[in-house]
């Protein structure tokens, strides 16, 4: 039993590892109708910068948000406009994802060479030490990284359904063209949704970085899983990657326990197929476009 | 007020308006009269920066509108309320009507408008917090007036408004779009509905292939042979 639980709290700190990063590129998939396969580079960015942070002015790790935040903001604004708006004239939507796809490949080349192949590791400041919830013990940045994804799901849910450029961005989503007749700038909405999906990543990257060493590819680990989430979801549901990073971080710390750590990944990603054959629109139907709270 | 001067559009390569000029004058409502296809829809998607003109320009109060985004045109005071309603349909109404004072001049007093429209509408007054899409054709049509109405545009265009609806929702469309003429709001309308709209307008124009090839007062062209053998069926 008390083994059973403490895979169980495994799996839920896992969980809210996975949301934090899978927020942000649901968001952007939701809003934007882009899928950013460099989201994982992003994080891979965010982290580096927690590190160079972290390690050069010797500030606790996530104190480093308040910089790496607004950066990856900027970083995920201008990906936007300078990358993916051009091409949005290009009816093929393939266009995108390869510009996706060869900007994440730039960008873990270009930390190859920077940083090396070599791992990073950020100053943890304690952050590794173990506390004890009831019976079980976990990390203790594990247990604030929990508490930040509930904190930013709600957060940004919110912002969507209350404040009015949540609402205008959502109505872009819904309809573009209908937004554009209501004074929207629709291309503005894109290039600040970009920015805050990336802006998400960039706060995981400060929460993640003292458990996990930085590495060129630490992004591709980390990004795949997310993309499962996302699926399993329901493609731009806030609230269902939440879940849905939930439901695989118990799948992950179970599957490596009872079935064998090897084959965790198999297990998610059978999981992942079974989805997208049985229930290609994910296990929550609400989109963020959904997302409907009156004022 | 606006004044569209020899204006050549389309979309791509594909050239639909050829040399067409209209002008609005503030307080009035006119009309733009044509067969299906004959470029009516693209003159207003000119007019709102959706189209740009290949030749030509669209002036709003004098100055050149025909190079801005949509949202600016909509920012100096321009709605237009499209064919097919193009509602938020995951959004309440409440919230469709609060997208429509998105524009800078309207948002700072939206309460007040929302009030002064539910007058107008009744209906959507009891429907606010229901999604947009669960409400019937005729709701969707009002609420994609009112929405506009929520812009406190300076100029309001309707494209198609009683398209699809049932005669007796119709009726309380035309009977909305006298009461907002009626309150000295500027009006350019297109219709299917020839007869209503030229009862309510002061001038019309007729747009056949993308020309301009008559314009007139209402009443004029209503006695005018051949608006009546072509338009009105008489
Ligand atoms: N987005 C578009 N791309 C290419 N051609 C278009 C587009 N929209 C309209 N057209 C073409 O432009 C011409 C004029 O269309 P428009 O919609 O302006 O006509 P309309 O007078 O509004 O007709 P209706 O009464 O059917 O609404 C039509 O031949 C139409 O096929
Ligand atoms: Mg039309």
């Amino acid at each position: 039993m008390q083994t059973f639980l403490q895979i169980i709290a495994n799996g839920l700190m896992l969980g809210g590892l996975f949301a934090i990063i899978a927020v942000g590129l649901t968001l952007i998939f939701g809003i934007v109708k882009v899928v950013n396969f460099a989201h994982g580079e992003f994080l891979m960015v965010g982290m580096y910068l927690t590190y160079l942070l972290t390690t050069g002015i010797g500030v606790h790790p996530y104190a480093t948000a308040a910089a790496v935040v607004p950066i990856l903001f900027v970083f995920g604004a201008v990906t936007q406009r300078l990358l993916i708006q051009p091409l949005m004239h290009a009816r093929d939507e393939h266009i995108q994802i390869f510009a996706t796809v060869g900007l994440s490949t730039a960008l873990m080349n270009l930390a190859l060479l920077i940083f090396g192949a070599d791992i990073a590791n950020t100053p943890n400041h304690g952050l590794r030490s173990q506390i004890h919830l009831g019976p079980v013990r976990i990390l203790e940045g594990q247990l604030w990284i929990f508490l930040a994804a509930i904190l930013l799901v709600t957060g940004l849910q919110l912002f969507l359904a209350r404040t009015n450029t949540g609402r205008a961005i959502r109505a872009t989503a819904q309809n573009r063209a209908a937004a554009r007749l209501m004074g929207i700038n629709d291309r503005f909405i894109y290039v600040l949704t970009f920015g805050i999906g990336a802006a998400c990543v960039g706060f995981g990257s400060a929460l993640i970085a003292p458990l996990y060493p930085t590495s060129p590819t630490i992004g591709t680990y980390f990004v795949l899983i997310a993309f499962v989430i996302v699926v399993l979801g329901g493609l731009g549901s806030i609230p269902g990657a939440f879940f849905g990073a939930l439901i695989i971080g118990l799948v992950d710390a179970l599957s490596g326990f009872y079935i064998g750590s090897d084959l965790r990944e198999a297990v998610v990603f059978g999981i992942f197929l079974v989805i997208l054959i049985l229930k290609p629109s994910g296990l929550f139907g609400t989109r963020v476009s959904q997302s409907h709270v009156s004022p | 007020m606006l004044e569209v001067r020899n204006v050549d559009a389309g979309y791509g390569s594909t050239v639909i308006l050829q040399d067409v000029s209209l002008r609005v004058e503030e307080g009035e409502v006119v009309t733009i009269v044509g067969a299906n296809g004959a470029g009516k829809t693209t003159t207003l998607r000119t007019v709102s920066g959706l189209v740009t003109p290949k030749t030509g320009g669209v002036f709003f109060e004098g100055e050149e509108i025909s190079k801005l985004q949509p949202h600016d045109v909509v920012d100096r005071g321009i709605t237009l309320i499209p064919e097919g309603r193009q509602l938020f349909p995951d959004m309440s109404v409440r919230e469709n009507l609060l997208m429509g004072a998105h524009r800078r001049d309207a948002r700072g007093v939206r309460s007040e408008t929302l009030e002064e429209v539910l007058g107008l509408f009744p209906r959507l007054g009891e429907r606010l917090d229901q999604h947009a899409s669960s409400l019937s054709g005729g709701e969707q049509q009002m609420v994609a007036i009112a929405r506009g109405m929520m812009a406190r545009p300076r100029l309001l265009m309707f494209d198609e408004p009683s398209l699809g609806l049932a005669p007796i929702i119709v009726e309380q469309v035309f009977d909305v779009i006298s009461k907002v003429a009626a309150s000295g709001m500027t009006v350019l309308i297109v219709e299917q509905n020839v007869w209503h709209t030229l009862k309510a307008a002061d001038r019309g124009y007729v747009l056949e292939n993308g020309e301009m090839v008559l314009d007139d007062a209402a009443d004029a062209l209503i006695e005018n042979d051949h608006v009546r053998q072509a338009y009105l069926g008489i």
